[in-house]
C-alpha cells in the first residue's frame, strides 16, 4: 500500500488510536484502587488539618478513627440521621457528594436565585464530622464545595464549639490556575482563616473574602479574609461557596439545631 | 560504543534542550521552586521522551506524512496520561503540586521536537537513547535551577533544612524572590551565560 493513500492513513490512525486507548485505559483501571486510597487519605489529612489535629507523620488513620466521628445529617431539618436509616447509598463509607447530588431521590436542584456557589444540584444529606476531645464534641468539620474560575473546588471548614468561630479551612481538590487561583491551597492563606468570626448570634453569615488585604485595625476585620491577588474570580468563588454552605440553604438548619441542643444541655 | 555515549551525553551539554536550544522553559520555571517537584517532573519528561521516541521510531516507516503530527501527538499524549496516572498512584502529594504541568508535557516542545527531528528518521534504539539523553539534559537544568531556588527561597534541599531559618532560631533570612517565577528566568539566564562563556562555540554567530 502506498504510504500516502487514504486507506493507509485511516488504517494507521485507527491502529494507533486502538493501541493507545488500550494502554491508557489499562493504566487508569489498574491504578484506580491505589489512587482512590490516596484520595481518601488526602481527604482525611485535610479533615485533620481543618480541625487542627496532628496530621504530619503520625498515623492519620488511627487519629481519624480515634478523634473523628463521621455522621450524616439531613440538611433541610438539620437532624443527625440515625444509623438505622443508613442504606446502600446513604452510609458513611461510600458517601460521595456528587453522586448524592446527582441522585434523583437524594439530591435536589438548587434554585438559581439561591445558587451562590454555582453548584446547580446539591445533596439532601451531607456527611459531616464531629471532632471529639475528652469524650465531648469540641469542633465540627463541614465539607463545602462550589465553583471557582475553572473548576469545582472541594474543601472543609471547621468551626469551634461555639459554632461561630472558624477553626480551619482547607481546599483539597480544585483545578484553578497554578500560582494564582491555585493559591487557595496555600497553607499560609488557609491559616489566616483561623479565629475569624463566621456567623453572628442569629446565624447570619458575616464571613467575606474581600478583594485585597484586610485592614486589621478595623473592627470588622474579624469577619474578613484577604483575597488572593491575581485571582479575583477564584476568591469570589470561595467567598460565595462558604457563604452558601454556612447559610440557610446549607448548614444553617443544622447549626441552629446544634446550638439549641447545646443550650439545652447547659 | 562511542556513538551511543554521544547520544546520551550530547544533549546534556552541547545541545542541551533548555540551555542551548531554549526549549521547555515554561515548565522549567513552573516546577523548580523545590528539588522534589523538579526531580519528579524530570523523570516524567525523561520517560515520555524515551518511550515516545521508541514507539514513533518503530512505526516511522508506516506513518503517512499527511497525519504525521497527529499520530505523534496521540502517542505522546497517551504516554503523558499513563505517566500522570502512575504519579497519582505512587507520588500523590508531588503530583498534586505539579498540577497541570504533567499534562502540559504533551505540549512541551522538546518532546515533539525530538519526535520530528530524530524518531521519524532514526532506528528505535537510537531514538530511545536520544530521548534519554534529552531527558537527562532537561532534568539536569531543572535540578540546577531548583537547587538554587529551594536553597535561596526556603533554606532547604529536598525538603531538608540546610540553612537554618531565622524563624526557627537560625541565621538565614529566606529570599522570597527565589520562589517567584522571575528568579527562574534569572537563574536560567545566568546558566545560559555561564555555559556559553565556558563553551564559546555554542553561541550563535553575530
Amino acid at each position: 500500500m502506498p504510504d500516502d493513500s487514504v486507506k493507509k492513513s485511516i488504517a494507521v490512525a485507527l491502529g494507533v488510536c486502538i493501541i493507545c486507548s488500550l494502554l491508557v485505559s489499562t493504566a487508569a483501571v489498574s491504578l484506580n484502587s491505589i489512587q482512590e486510597e490516596n484520595r481518601t487519605l488526602d481527604r482525611i489529612r485535610n479533615i485533620l488539618v481543618a480541625a487542627g489535629l496532628p496530621s504530619g507523620d503520625e498515623d492519620m488513620q488511627a487519629i481519624f478513627e480515634d478523634r473523628v466521628r463521621p455522621v450524616i445529617i439531613d440538611l433541610s431539618t438539620g437532624a443527625v440521621l440515625p444509623e438505622e436509616d443508613y442504606n446502600d447509598i446513604l452510609n458513611v463509607d461510600s458517601f460521595n457528594v456528587l453522586d448524592m447530588a446527582g441522585d434523583a431521590a437524594y439530591g435536589m436542584e438548587v434554585p438559581v436565585d439561591r445558587d451562590m456557589a454555582g453548584i446547580r444540584r446539591m445533596p439532601r444529606y451531607m456527611l459531616i464530622y464531629f471532632i471529639r476531645e475528652n469524650g465531648k464534641t469540641s469542633r465540627i468539620v463541614l465539607p463545602v464545595y462550589g465553583k471557582g474560575l475553572w473548576s469545582t473546588m472541594f474543601g472543609f471548614i471547621a468551626l469551634e464549639s461555639d459554632l461561630r468561630t472558624v477553626r480551619g479551612f482547607t481546599v483539597y481538590e480544585h483545578a484553578e490556575t497554578p500560582g494564582l487561583g491555585g493559591e487557595v491551597d496555600n497553607p499560609a492563606w488557609k491559616r489566616s482563616w483561623r479565629g475569624k468570626q463566621a456567623l453572628d448570634e442569629a446565624g447570619n453569615v458575616l464571613l467575606r473574602v474581600i478583594k485585597g488585604r484586610v485592614d486589621d485595625s478595623r473592627p470588622e476585620s474579624r469577619h474578613l479574609i484577604d483575597g488572593l491577588s491575581g485571582a479575583t474570580l477564584t476568591s469570589r468563588g470561595v467567598d460565595r461557596l462558604v457563604r452558601f454552605w454556612l447559610g440557610e440553604n446549607g448548614y444553617g438548619p443544622f447549626l441552629k439545631r446544634l446550638k439549641e441542643e447545646q443550650h439545652g444541655q447547659v | 560504543m562511542g556513538r551511543y555515549r554521544k547520544l546520551i551525553s550530547g544533549p546534556i551539554f552541547e545541545s542541551n534542550p533548555v540551555a542551548v536550544q531554549i526549549l521547555g522553559i515554561c515548565s522549567a520555571l513552573a516546577v523548580t521552586t523545590k528539588l522534589e517537584t523538579a526531580f519528579v517532573m524530570s523523570v516524567a519528561v525523561l520517560l515520555v521522551l524515551a518511550f515516545s521516541g521508541l514507539s514513533i521510531s518503530i512505526i516511522r516507516n508506516h506513518i503517512p506524512g499527511s497525519i504525521r503530527i497527529i499520530v505523534e501527538m496521540t502517542i505522546i499524549a497517551s504516554l503523558v496520561i499513563i505517566v500522570d496516572q502512575f504519579l497519582k498512584a505512587y507520588a500523590y502529594e508531588t503530583s498534586k503540586q505539579l498540577s497541570v504541568f504533567v499534562g502540559l508535557i504533551i505540549t512541551n516542545c522538546i518532546v515533539l521536537g525530538r519526535a520530528e527531528a530524530v524518531a521519524l528518521k532514526k532506528p528505535p534504539g537510537t531514538s530511545f537513547l536520544d530521548g534519554i539523553g534529552n531527558g537527562l539534559g532537561y532534568g539536569l537544568m531543572l535540578l540546577i535551577v531548583a537547587f538554587f531556588r529551594e536553597l535561596g527561597g526556603s533554606g532547604k534541599l529536598f525538603g531538608m533544612s540546610v540553612l537554618r531559618l531565622q524563624t526557627e532560631g537560625g541565621w538565614y533570612l529566606p529570599n522570597g524572590l527565589f520562589l517567584l517565577a522571575p528568579s527562574g528566568f534569572i537563574i536560567i539566564g545566568l546558566l545560559i551565560w555561564a555555559l556559553r562563556t565556558w563553551r564559546k562555540e555554542l553561541s550563535e554567530a553575530e
